[in-house]
């Protein structure tokens, strides 16, 4: 029997493989299970197990090459089988070389090539119950006439392989949900679901804004200003120039806000919650410092108001204070978007040809497709950094 | 609950039809003094007297008409062929009139007209004596097409076929007239169009009717004994209107399909229902739908040559073994 060794999907985001090794040489004998090659997924290197048995007679895909999911790598079949036909559905004539064949193949007479071997015939309730239980048809063998995949193939088909093992002792405790809690969640769940997310990184100098706000905060030490006060001036000043990213998802329609109100996320021991700070682009930076300290506390405290943590129009998450390089946020519905903020730290940075050291930050802008397209979103990330370089342009 | 024959079955809904309503009237060769070629008609005669049991000469395009012309003016007839083989002689009435005068009087004349006989091959009758004609009447719009395979069925159909007020083709079976089963007393009527599920099972739906009844119900039983296969058989019973709803809650419950007819294969009533449950159950089918049939042949007299050309219990076995992957 003709066996066809795909690659396999080993991980469920794996679209290619990398062949690293093959552990079995053509002409080998193999038997269901026995590791046929180590493949590098997008994750890790995992072991391709064989699916039928028989003599590896053709290898396809060589040691270090990438092929994609589900092209045909390699042959097993006994040593009489002819595998001509099948090598043919991959382009393959009966000239290659084909190890452990007993003699050279008869020559075949010349046969329409057959576009129907190269399916996987199956019934259609086969067919459901596969896609049920996330098996790939590719992987069974049918008991059907002519090797059709029928119903109980599927049943009795193994499912896909977990590889991590299950715990043998439950290694967690179970807590009620606080409505808080759930209140995130059913939020959050409301927006990376159904919301198409794209997401844009920019990494900022801050050396300037690092010099700006040491000589912003020497004029007064009663009225600190943080980054992040900055940073959120700076969006709503970007925004102001590009409302195009400043407005909400109505299902039908898409409201654009001729003020800002940026949300700023704010980390409470029971999960988070974003108050804020309305009109910012009106506003000093002194009036945003001194208000976002203000929410921020009474956000801790859990004494914020409806209006005070409701219709923002953008919004801010940072967790550089936690040592975090860049990462994605979650946009808050009806908001177009969201913007991450890294932690800055000093980076080794090619300038004039030379490595220097300057403080850097990175952003990631997370964007609603049906409201924001990848040139509008990068072209506001781009005014951002071109403000965040540049401080004086929030007052130009 | 009586037992009775299907004959007798078929009597008493004409009986109870033509005493509840005095527009219903039989009409065909030899059913007033001779009783009925097969006896359905026993009595009627003395009860009802010669108005409203009418022999007629042979002449099937004559009487079949004369029906057609008095449910034109308000009358009920139930028109006997002595069987269908007969009727092609009046098929132009059956197709050009009856179907056809509703529609192209704009709704404004019904035909409220039964046409009933055998249909289908006795035992050697030979090849021009035995045809079943389901699929040429089902093949109408504006006809109606009723094949009950019991005597309850045959009752309570027959009833609702005098009372619609549409030209119903009734087709019966010599083999089954003397068949027996409980049958009621009572006035009671069956919808037409309504199939019925005559043996509950779960791996392989058997559709069929009338005389292929029986042939379904001895292969399920085999298939049961032998094999461990459990087979559920839907009764058409309607042919036209078919009740594809009865049929694809079946094969959800099955996943396979075989249909069943004693008619031949090309164009027949099998064909439909393959036609109705590859649309409707596409994603629910585990196995191509297989037909049983009469073979593709005008039917032999030869006895051991008739024997194989008709649907049997055998083929039904083979098919569902088929449909099953047992084989």
């Amino acid at each position: 029997m003709v066996t066809k060794v795909y690659m396999e999907a080993l991980s469920p985001t794996m679209e290619e493989g990398r062949i690293v090794s093959w552990n079995k040489s053509e002409g080998d004998s193999v038997t269901h299970g026995d590791v046929l090659a180590e493949v590098e997924t997008d994750k890790a290197i995992m072991e391709l197990q064989a699916r039928g048995e028989g003599v590896l007679r053709k290898v396809l895909a060589p040691g270090g090459s990438t092929v994609d999911v589900g092209s045909m790598i390699a042959i097993l079949a006994d040593p009489e089988d002819d595998i001509s036909d099948t090598l043919a559905t991959v382009g393959l004539g009966t000239g290659q070389t084909d190890a452990a064949a007993v003699e050279p193949a008869a020559p075949t007479p010349a046969v329409v090539p057959s576009i129907v071997d190269a399916r996987v015939k199956s019934s259609p309730l086969a067919r459901r119950l596969a896609r049920e239980r996330r098996i790939d048809l590719s992987t069974i063998t049918g008991s059907g006439p002519g090797g059709r995949i029928i119903v109980r193939d599927v049943e009795t088909a193994e499912p896909p392989p977990r590889h991590i093992a299950a715990l043998a002792e439950p290694a967690f405790n179970d807590t009620e949900l606080t409505q808080l809690r759930k209140t995130i969640a059913k939020r959050l769940t409301s927006s990376l679901g159904p919301i198409p997310h794209f997401f844009l990184t920019s990494e900022i100098d801050m050396e300037r804004v690092w010099e700006a706000r040491a000589a912003l905060n020497s004029l007064d030490e009663g009225q600190r200003i943080s980054f992040n006060d900055i940073i959120l001036k700076v969006v709503a000043e970007a925004l102001r120039l590009h409302p195009e990213c400043n407005a909400w998802w109505q299902e039908d329609h898409i409201r654009y806000f001729k003020d800002v109100h940026i949300g700023m996320a704010v980390a409470i021991d029971e999960g988070l919650i974003t108050p804020v700070v309305r009109n910012a682009n009106l506003k000093s930076l002194r009036e945003i410092a001194r208000e976002s300290q203000e929410l921020a506390q009474r956000a801790r405290d859990r004494k914020l108001a409806p209006d005070e943590y409701t219709g923002g129009t953008f919004s801010i998450s940072n967790l550089g204070m936690f040592d975090i390089d860049q990462f994605t946020a979650v946009i808050n519905p009806p908001e177009a978007g969201i913007l991450a903020i890294g932690r800055i730290g000093q980076r080794p940075v090619a300038q004039d040809g030379e490595i220097t050291v300057r403080r850097r930050m990175r952003v990631t802008l997370s964007c609603d497709h049906r409201i924001i397209d990848g040139a509008t979103g990068a072209r506001f990330l781009q005014t951002v950094k071109q403000m965040m370089e540049n401080p004086l342009a929030i007052v130009w | 609950m009586p037992t009775i024959t299907y004959r007798d079955a078929l009597n008493h809904a004409l009986k109870e039809e033509m005493q509840r309503d005095p527009t219903v009237f039989l009409m065909g060769e030899e059913v007033g003094v001779y009783q009925g070629a097969y006896k359905v008609s026993r009595g009627l005669l003395d009860e009802f007297g010669e108005k409203r049991v009418v022999d007629t000469p042979i002449t099937e395009l004559g009487f079949a008409g004369v029906g057609v012309g008095a449910a034109m003016v308000g009358l009920r007839p139930v028109i006997e062929f002595m069987t269908w083989n007969f009727a092609l002689l009046a098929i132009d009435q059956v197709v050009n009139s009856a179907a056809k005068m509703l529609y192209m009087s704009g709704g404004q004349i019904p035909i409220p007209i039964v046409f009933r006989g055998p249909g289908g091959a006795a035992l050697q009758l030979a090849a021009q004596h035995s045809q079943a004609f389901e699929s040429w009447y089902s093949h109408v719009p504006g006809l109606k097409v009723v094949a009950p395979a019991t005597p309850y069925d045959a009752k309570g159909l027959l009833k609702t076929a005098i009372r619609d007020n549409n030209p119903v083709v009734f087709l019966e079976g010599e083999m089954m007239y003397n068949s027996k089963g409980e049958v009621p007393d009572e006035d009671y009527t069956i919808p037409l169009g309504v199939a019925d599920v005559k043996r509950e099972g779960s791996d392989v739906t058997i559709v069929c009717h009338a005389k292929t009844l029986q042939v379904a119900q001895k292969a399920a039983h085999r298939l049961e004994e032998e094999c461990d296969i459990s087979a559920e058989i839907v009764d058409l019973r309607t042919i036209r209107p078919l009740d594809i709803e009865t049929i694809i809650r079946s094969v959800e419950k099955t996943n396979r399909c075989v249909v069943v007819e004693e008619g031949w294969p090309f164009c027949g009533v099998g064909a439909q229902v393959v036609d109705y449950v590859q649309f409707h159950a596409f994603d629910l089918l585990d196995a191509p739908i297989l037909r049983v049939t009469q073979a593709d042949v005008p039917l032999p007299y030869n006895k051991r040559l008739e024997k194989s050309a008709k649907p049997n219990p055998e083929r039904v076995f083979d098919a569902v073994r088929q449909v099953t992957y047992r084989d």
